[in-house]
């Protein structure tokens, strides 16, 4: 039974979110994958609604999949970028905010450096808030996609063994999905170079790995994370060669698996270092309709919380 | 608890359905071009009834019926106190130069009818859109709508409210009218 409200007024993090919301977001989600994959892809729900998309930090597909989304619930969109605005003059984040929203602006999506920037801002406006990365903390859309991506893929998440490949200290993609997937019952790995796997990773009810072989073999889908080769300021890997022969997947390693497994990536990949061209666009990859998927999980997001009343 | 007046009677239900069908085949001699449309929820049970009789009554499956839901196209789903649920639209065919009858159970201020027909025209350009109902409530109307096939018009306060219950589902084919709100 599905219940037909969200719990909260804001998405600061998969964390403060329960099952029956995330199970929410995936029934209307597929309700505007429909509408998506229409002629007229545009419906009139937020047409009373004005969006800020307020992006300290650079994004590409996470901005264009939230603008598509807010143009599709036909709501009006005003794009921020603190490259080009007062915050390089020296403005504080909540005056930056308090100045959109003096313009009327009813939501917020915001992308920013500092873990727990969106809390801060929860506290003090009352405009609907979407996290859409904050610092290494949590990008919860990010992986209400993925699990959504998974679901449709084979079926189901709850005792699916799913792994997830990489960076996990600087991701917050690797955070909001175990968050995420623990909350669907599935069984999660992390896998990955000691140095980069967080000490207390366990706390999280997590498996760790540092073997890729032993951790595609164990799993049904391995969602494979960006090495983010602007994080690394100190050397976590000895080089990004040794790392890609290390944990890189390729056609051979796949291969050799007992079973298909489903390979999965939130982009921008860095091709030949965390997977090989041909994985990346083979059929067992599902990169593409996680990108697709994007708009119409956002589009549910946006939807649910502007329902509810500020 | 209030339990509400019985307005139409199980019998007189089926007459009236009965009644609805053979004016859609009366007013659709050409069954190609006819869509029959239930809107979600309850007008889908209607719809179901109608689209089961026009098959015995024809013996003809020709005429096409969907399923269309309206929830990302209503105007006052950030005004009500309680949140709405989006069902299924199954409408697996064009609509393009179609002559569609919209079906919903209780046509009353017209909103619906209104959200309804624009979320059609997004599926394409029907040659004509008529409407049908089982209930018209027509001194409630906040647009200027009208349905072109009425099971019963009746004249009620606003607080009321009008149920049309059906056997498989409530326990009853009947259509009830209460003085106030109800669950």
């Amino acid at each position: 039974m599905f219940t037909s409200q969200l719990s909260t007024k804001h998405l600061l993090g998969i964390k403060y979110i329960t099952k029956e919301d995330i199970e929410l977001i995936f029934k209307t989600a597929m309700d505007f994958k429909d509408v998506i994959n229409r002629p007229i892809k545009k419906v009139p729900s937020l047409r009373d609604v004005t969006v800020a998309n307020v992006f300290f930090e650079n994004s590409t597909r996470t901005r264009i999949s939230f603008e598509l989304a807010e143009r599709r619930l036909s709501a009006d969109v005003v794009n921020f970028a603190a490259s080009s605005s007062s915050v390089s003059k020296g403005e504080t984040l909540l005056d930056t905010v308090n100045n959109i929203l003096a313009m009327k602006v009813d939501m917020i999506v915001m992308r920013h450096p500092a873990p727990g920037a969106h809390h801060y801002l929860a506290k003090h406006i009352d405009a609907n808030i979407i996290n859409a990365g904050d610092g290494t903390h949590e990008h919860p859309t990010q992986a209400l996609l993925d699990a959504f991506s998974i679901q449709e893929k084979i079926g189901g998440i709850k005792n699916k063994n799913i792994v997830i490949v990489g960076d996990i200290l600087h991701s917050r993609v690797a955070l909001s999905n175990i968050y995420c997937l623990k909350k669907l019952g599935a069984n999660v790995m992390v896998c990955g170079p000691s140095t980069l796997i967080p000490k207390h990773i366990k706390s999280l009810g997590v498996e760790v790995s540092h073997n890729i072989n032993e951790a595609l073999n164990w799993c049904d889908v391995a969602n494979v994370l960006r090495i983010q080769l602007e994080r690394q300021d100190i050397k976590y890997i000895p080089s990004i060669r040794e790392y890609s022969q290390y944990f890189g997947i390729n056609k051979e390693l796949l291969s050799n698996l007992k079973k298909d497994i489903v390979i999965m990536h939130p982009g921008p990949i860095n091709r030949g270092v965390e997977m090989t061209s041909d994985v990346a666009d083979s059929g067992q990859s599902i990169i593409l309709q996680q990108v697709e998927n994007g708009v119409a999980i956002r589009m549910a997001v946006l939807f649910l919380l502007a329902g509810k009343k500020a | 608890m209030d339990k509400g007046k019985v307005i139409i009677g199980s019998e007189r239900m089926n007459l009236t359905l009965l009644r609805l069908c053979h004016q859609l085949i009366e007013n659709h001699p050409n069954l190609q071009d006819l869509c029959i449309i239930g809107i979600q929820e309850r007008g889908v049970l209607l719809a179901q009834k109608l689209v089961d009789l026009l098959h015995t009554e024809l013996k003809s499956r020709q005429f096409q019926y969907g399923k269309l839901d309206i929830t990302f196209y209503r105007d006052d789903f950030r005004k009500r106190d309680v949140s709405i649920k989006a069902s299924k639209t199954e409408l697996d065919f064009s609509i393009e130069d179609k002559n569609v009858v919209l079906i919903d159970d209780v046509l009353y201020t017209g909103r619906t009818v209104h959200a309804a027909m624009s979320a059609l025209l997004d599926y394409g350009r029907p040659q004509k859109i008529e409407m049908l109902c089982m209930v018209d409530r027509r001194f409630n109307r906040h647009f200027p709508i009208k349905a072109d096939y009425i099971g019963l018009s009746i004249d009620s306060l606003d607080d009321a409210y009008v149920k049309v219950r059906w056997k498989d589902h409530e326990g009853a084919d009947e259509v009830r009218l209460y003085s106030g709100k109800t669950s």
